[in-house]
């Protein structure tokens, strides 16, 4: 269950979605607007995507995690448009049948949709705003961030 | 032959739109349609790199492009701290300076 949305995202569907009787956890990950990024107050946010092709990939993220940890479902939700602080912008659900594999596949699947996702953050401050690139340094095979 | 070329984020803001028809010579790779890009929209050099990708899928500078298929210019995805252990690389894709 993969989507690029323009509402507020309910994590209910994506729960429903992954669940099966076999499973003992269910895994929810909320990424959240932040008030402040690295020293400014942040206005609001603004989610740009290339639809097709993060949907795309949202679906290769959950073949990977399906190799890894033989978990059949994960369903991934990204908003787009302006997001009011506090507002979600992602959220991934996944089960599994002991929690061990749940948080680690969550894990994995936020990492990687920042790694491959085409989707792109806008920070909006009273006095400007900006794209926000890579904030962690080089990802493998890249070589950082863009102003 | 005729080819498409999609822009994103800073990229489409700087060159004002989101879209660009490309006229290509056939056989032409991807950097040849990124130069005949950043021709068309100059102010598009020095904002740094972007990653390549046609027809929905990562590729590099030198994938052949044919009539119809659709480019796009990826700047970098959303950020965030992330972890590199464990995660593969994305394929074979590549930036363009």
């Amino acid at each position: 269950m993969f989507s690029v949305i323009h509402e507020p995202i309910d994590p209910q569907p994506l729960i429903e979605y992954v669940r099966t009787d076999a499973d003992g956890a269910v895994n929810v990950f909320l990424g959240v607007a932040r008030r402040w990024s690295r020293g400014r107050e942040v206005v609001h946010l603004e989610y740009e995507a290339y639809p097709e092709m993060a949907t795309r990939k949202m679906a290769q993220i959950a073949d990977e995690v399906r190799a890894r940890w033989g978990i059949e479902r994960l369903a991934i939700v990204h908003r787009v448009g302006k997001l009011e602080i506090g507002e979600a912008s992602v959220c991934i659900a996944v089960a599994s049948s002991h929690r061990g594999e749940a948080f680690a596949a969550s894990q994995y699947a936020i990492d990687r949709l920042k790694q491959i996702v085409p989707i792109w953050k806008k920070e909006v401050w009273s006095d400007g705003s900006q794209w926000i690139g890579w904030e962690g340094g080089s990802a493998p095979g890249m070589t950082g961030p863009t102003a | 032959m005729r080819v498409r070329a999609k822009l994103f984020a800073s990229l489409r803001e700087a060159a004002g739109q989101s879209e660009v028809e490309l006229e290509c010579p056939s056989g032409a790779r991807v950097a040849e349609a990124v130069a005949l890009v950043r021709e068309r929209f100059p102010q598009l050099r020095g904002l740094g790199e972007a990653m390549l990708a046609v027809n929905l899928e990562y590729v590099g500078p030198e994938f052949g492009l044919h009539e119809g298929d659709e480019l796009a210019l990826i700047p970098p995805v959303s950020g965030g701290s992330h972890r590199v252990s464990e995660v593969q690389q994305p394929g074979p894709d590549a930036r363009l300076r």
